[in-house]
């Protein structure tokens, strides 16, 4: 049965409300197709009967509003998406922490918006290949995800066939993966780097330890602008000075935040945080980026 | 365009990999083993990438790798192993032979694109 434009907009309104991701008329595909699972495993034969159950309790700790906001989430990730992001965090940014810290000897990077786990771990992986230096540092590499579901798999790092073939290179495979029948787990040594939790980057943020690095990927797009430029300021606060933010190839700080400047690096870019909070920026629409396509080196 | 070889048995997944690296830029040349991959390469030129299934009549994948590495002129092309074999063994045991990279079937048009990007040879 099609969704009621009623109970669209309601649904659109908790999910904005709730998560801050932004649903437009043309997704009613959409949400269709990511609720009717969610009807099913709550035990209602409909949408418009599982809208009518969140209706009753409206709030992302209930149930049905928890699974709800989880599945109109996107979890597309692989291992070292992208490619570039990876290379400019080892030909440069790991660098510059090794030397802007060298006696402190504590890295923290953040993978906001973690997903299943696989940036987390492609990170630790390129520390673990390329910085074996880094190796009595106090490393932490923190994981965070609005999903629980998606927090509880990137702590146990077992990963599907399917997931395993996109984006990792077969000699990290053979080197930092054990097989168990058809499932695939990260060893314990990359394991223990990764921390992982619940947090919605658009409601209330828990107390985070300065980071060197934090890893934002294609999570703004789904945002509005008073979203983005919430979160690219609380990211700012959140970052060490000079700290570096990674953002996806179509997103930008341009005409959302002045607290950072871009740096070329190679053939792609970066943002460093420019201290603290800057001047107000002036227009309110926001440019997307030229789309850098993906090529690049192994690991 | 740049030149792909595609070696499988299987004349249905040769067609699928012929087409995926079609619309990545490559044009491809067909083998169904290693053998008739051998006889193919000593008549063309030099591929840029070779896409080889492990299981095969004649000459298996593995073989066809080890014989190729061997000849200094098919030394810088890239092998990527595209096969059912799913045992950490396998894939240990291709790399050491000079395999660049490794699938495991099933793929997508991603997967393979993912893999080649991870080696500098994404779209063309």
């Amino acid at each position: 049965m099609a969704l009621s434009s009623n109970d669209f907009t309601f649904l659109a309104n908790y999910v904005k409300n709730s998560t801050a991701i932004v649903l437009t008329p043309d997704k009613d595909y959409l949400v269709e197709s990511r609720l009717n699972p969610v009807a099913r495993r709550v035990g209602v034969a409909s949408i418009t009967e599982l809208v009518a159950k969140l209706r009753t309790n409206p709030t992302i700790n209930s149930e049905v509003g928890s699974m709800v906001a989880e599945a109109m989430t996107t979890n597309e990730t692989y291992f070292f998406r992208d490619v570039k992001p990876f290379d400019v965090l080892k030909s440069e940014l790991l660098p510059k922490v090794i030397e802007r810290k060298g006696a402190d000897r504590t890295l923290n990077i953040w993978s906001a918006a973690c997903s299943s786990g696989q940036e987390s771990y492609s990170i630790a992986m390129v520390i673990k290949e390329h910085f074996p230096a880094l190796s009595s540092w106090r490393i932490r590499i923190i994981g965070t995800d609005i999903s629980r579901a998606m927090v509880e798999r990137t702590k146990e790092g077992i990963f599907s066939q399917i997931e395993i073939n996109r984006g990792l290179p077969a000699p990290l495979l053979v080197k930092y993966f054990t097989k168990s029948g058809s499932e695939w787990k990260i060893k314990p040594d990359l394991t223990s780097m990764v921390d992982a939790s619940v947090m919605n980057l658009a409601g209330n943020w828990p107390m985070l330890p300065r980071m060197d690095i934090v890893f934002l990927r294609n999570v703004l797009i789904y945002f509005d602008l008073q979203t983005k430029r919430s979160i690219l300021e609380k990211v700012n606060r959140v970052l060490v000075p000079g700290g570096a933010l990674l953002l996806g190839g179509s997103e930008t700080t341009m005409n959302v935040s002045n607290d950072y400047d871009r740096i070329t690096s190679g053939n792609t870019f970066y943002y460093k945080s420019k201290g603290g909070p800057q001047p107000a920026t002036g227009p309110t629409q926001v440019a997307r980026a030229p789309y850098v396509s993906p090529r690049g080196s192994a690991f | 365009m740049a030149l792909a070889m595609v070696i499988d048995d299987s004349s249905a997944t040769r067609m699928i990999l012929a087409r995926i690296l079609g619309e990545l830029g490559y044009t491809v040349e067909k083998a169904e083993n290693g053998a008739d991959a051998l006889h193919k390469l000593s008549k063309m030129s030099r591929p840029e990438l070779i896409l080889i299934d492990w299981n095969m009549p004649v000459m298996n994948g593995y073989e066809f790798l080890v014989k190729a590495r061997s000849m200094p002129e098919y030394d810088d092309v890239t092998m990527m192993m595209v096969t059912t074999e799913t045992e950490i063994e396998q894939v240990l045991k291709a790399l050491e032979a000079g395999a660049n990279e490794y699938v495991m079937k099933p793929f997508t048009k991603d997967i393979i694109d993912e893999k080649l990007s991870l080696l500098g040879l994404g779209a063309r």
